[in-house]
């Protein structure tokens, strides 16, 4: 594992939320690696800094110091178009499915691709329609919002997240709104899916059930990582 | 270019998606504009049919070239000048006749019922009628018998009775400055804001009822030019040779000034504006509520959009596509019942109500442009959609 390049380097990395007097600081000297092909699961308690930790890496929002590497590239004073370029690069599965109300499950894929204006739209939908097959929606496809189930809805957001072939992808929660069965189901598919497309995984989660697919998992408390356990090396 | 029409093509139509998914705001926001669009033709088509009755005079007459007062502001303010420039104007090669015509606002006695009413008196040449209508050309003899004028029947007040005896062949009389007169005859003009109703008659019958009006003051000036010499040309000369008091205008000016004149120096332009202005504000204002209710109810989906690498443009992009749709969907709808509602018009008032192609695209425009900025208002509720914080 070390003799391959990190996809994630964060070093030294703090946050802080506010201005003047309220200026709080959430994320404490923050030193990550993740190396491509790791699903690496963070846990800790609500309000440690998780999802804040998970947007600065993917770029959703302005690292302000230390580090912050993404495939080489650094994030930490990166201008907004460096962020949207960023972002590009990544699949972000909320714990909401946020899937666009007025779009079928199709043509919500199909924003996944559509973002990077390279494909035709008959190639765009039929990237899309076979990823939707193989998170089992095959059926589901013209199928809006509203008439899926919890977990239709999330696997179609897995669909559109991975869609492009993503190099890596975070998911913050992304079972907690899900019964059991499907959660576990959820989390399965990803972990296929990243295998097949040989992409990175970071994932947030208080679900202790899902733990075994992790290759190691990272504890975030009060803004600052505990542990950074191996749970089994990479295949 | 070619990127850009790709990236159109490939593009996902979501603003149209978005509201064909909520049909019922859809039939909102179409009926929003198309009412705003009605209200703004209606104040157009009236103002324009009031604007255009007022010019029927103007329309007839027959001159190339029209000389008046410089202070004057419009056929019932026109003023007068002195005739000699009529005779100046004669030096000009080019030029055929130049004929004098004599206005006049005054009260008469209302034949009917003996009421005093103000009318507009019109003397000219008999010999060579300042009005292209069959029914004065055909009365020239009449107005050279003294005391005799012709009559407005489309005129603005109680005259049927009048009129109807008029067309009988009965003698009809009424009294200007004390003076009767008799009806000899009639033509159909039209009101209009300078006056109520219009009587025509000889120059000498004009002088012989004004006993103050002097000979040499007119009022304007009716040019011809010879054919086959160049308007501009001679226009020119006239404006360089006759002195500052009076200024020259074509027919085509005289009908614009006109028009100009009342709707913009007169409440009635204002009104009818005002009106329109309404119209334009309500539909801004509608539209702004569609959109940015639409935009608040997306928030989640754009800043998800935003997550996946989607530019602040792009979603600008779908707030104006959606705006130029309603602005598209409300305005044909608006415009059908807009001819429709003219028609009728038309009818209760005999003002004529007519959709031109010109007011349908300036409108069209008009609702793009108010649906642009509505749309540019709810764009700042975009901001919203920050990716970082709304999860
Ligand atoms: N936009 C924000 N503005 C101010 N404080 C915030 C903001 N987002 C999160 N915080 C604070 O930062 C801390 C970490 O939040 P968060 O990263 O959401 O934790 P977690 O995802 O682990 O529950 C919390 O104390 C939270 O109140
Ligand atoms: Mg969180």
């Amino acid at each position: 594992m070390m003799n391959k390049t990190p996809v994630i380097a964060v070093e030294n990395l703090d946050h802080y939320f506010g201005q003047g007097q309220l200026r709080k600081q959430v994320l404490f000297g923050i030193n990550l690696e993740i190396y491509a092909g790791e699903i690496v699961i963070m846990m800790g308690p609500s309000g440690s800094g998780k999802t804040t930790l998970l947007t600065l890496v993917s770029g959703l929002r302005s690292a302000q110091s230390g580090s912050l590497k993404m495939l080489g590239s650094e994030l930490c004073g990166a201008s907004q178009e460096q962020l949207v370029q960023a972002r590009r690069h990544n699949g972000y599965i909320f714990q909401a499915h946020n899937l666009h109300q007025s779009l079928s499950a199709l043509q919500n894929v199909q924003m996944g691709l559509e973002v990077h204006g390279t494909l035709t739209r008959s190639q765009m939908r039929q990237k899309a329609t076979s990823i939707l097959e193989e998170v089992g929606l095959g059926e589901y496809i013209e199928k809006y919002p509203d008439n899926l189930s919890g977990g239709q809805k999330q696997r179609v957001a897995i669909a559109r997240a991975l869609v492009a072939h993503p190099a890596i992808v975070l998911a913050d929660e992304p079972t907690a709104a899900l019964d059991s069965k499907s959660g576990r189901d959820v989390v399965t598919l990803m972990q296929k899916l990243a295998r097949e497309q040989g992409c990175t995984i970071l994932l947030v989660t208080h679900d202790n059930r899902i733990l075994d697919v992790a290759d190691r998992i990272v504890k975030m408390e009060d803004g600052r990582l505990t542990a950074n356990s191996t749970v089994n090396a990479v295949a | 270019m070619k990127k850009l029409f790709t990236a159109l093509t490939h593009r996902t139509p979501l603003g149209w998606l978005q509201l064909k998914h909520d049909l019922t705001r859809l039939l909102t926001a179409m009926s929003g504009i198309a009412f705003a669009d009605i209200l703004i033709f209606m104040q157009f088509g009236f103002l324009n049919a009031l604007l255009s009755s007022n010019t029927l005079l103007h329309e007839n007459l027959q001159a190339d070239i029209v000389i008046m007062n410089t202070q004057a502001l419009n056929w019932g303010e026109l003023s007068t000048f002195p005739r000699r420039r009529l005779y100046q104007a004669l030096d000009i090669p080019g030029i055929e006749s130049a004929d004098v015509l004599y206005v006049n606002s005054v009260q008469w006695k209302n034949p009917q019922t003996q009421q005093k009413t103000s009318v507009m008196v019109i003397g000219m040449n008999p010999d060579r009628s300042a009005f292209a209508l069959p029914e004065i050309t055909q009365k020239l003899n009449e107005i050279k018998l003294p005391d005799t004028v012709l009559f407005d029947r489309a005129a603005r007040g109680e005259y049927e009775e009048a009129i109807a005896k008029t067309e009988l062949g009965e003698t009809v009389t009424a009294e200007i400055e004390r003076r009767t007169v008799s009806i000899g005859g009639l033509f159909s003009m039209g009101a209009s804001f300078a006056a109520d109703a219009v009587i025509i008659t000889s120059d000498q019958n004009f002088l012989r009822l004004m006993p103050k009006r002097q000979p040499g003051t007119v009022s304007l000036g009716l040019l011809k030019i010879e054919p086959g010499s160049d308007p501009v040309q001679v226009r020119a000369m006239l404006d360089a040779h006759l002195p500052d008091d009076v200024k020259t205008l074509t027919i085509e000016e005289f009908i614009n000034n006109e028009k100009t004149y009342w709707a913009t120096n007169r409440p009635i332009g204002v009104v009818f504006g005002f009106g329109a202005a309404i119209g334009f504000v309500v539909g801004v204002v509608i539209v702004y509520q569609i959109l940015s209710t639409d935009v608040n109810a997306h928030i989640a989906e754009y800043a998800t959009f935003k997550a996946m690498g989607y530019r602040n443009s792009y979603l600008l992009g779908v707030v104006f596509e959606e705006a130029i749709i309603l602005a598209a969907l409300g305005f044909f709808p608006g415009l059908g019942i807009s001819i429709g509602l003219y028609a009728l018009a038309q009818k209760a008032t005999a003002l004529p109500m007519l959709m031109t192609t010109t007011r349908a695209i300036g409108v069209l425009i008009l609702t793009i442009v108010m649906c642009g900025i509505s749309g540019a208002i709810a764009t700042r509720r975009l901001q919203a959609a920050d990716p970082a914080d709304i999860f």
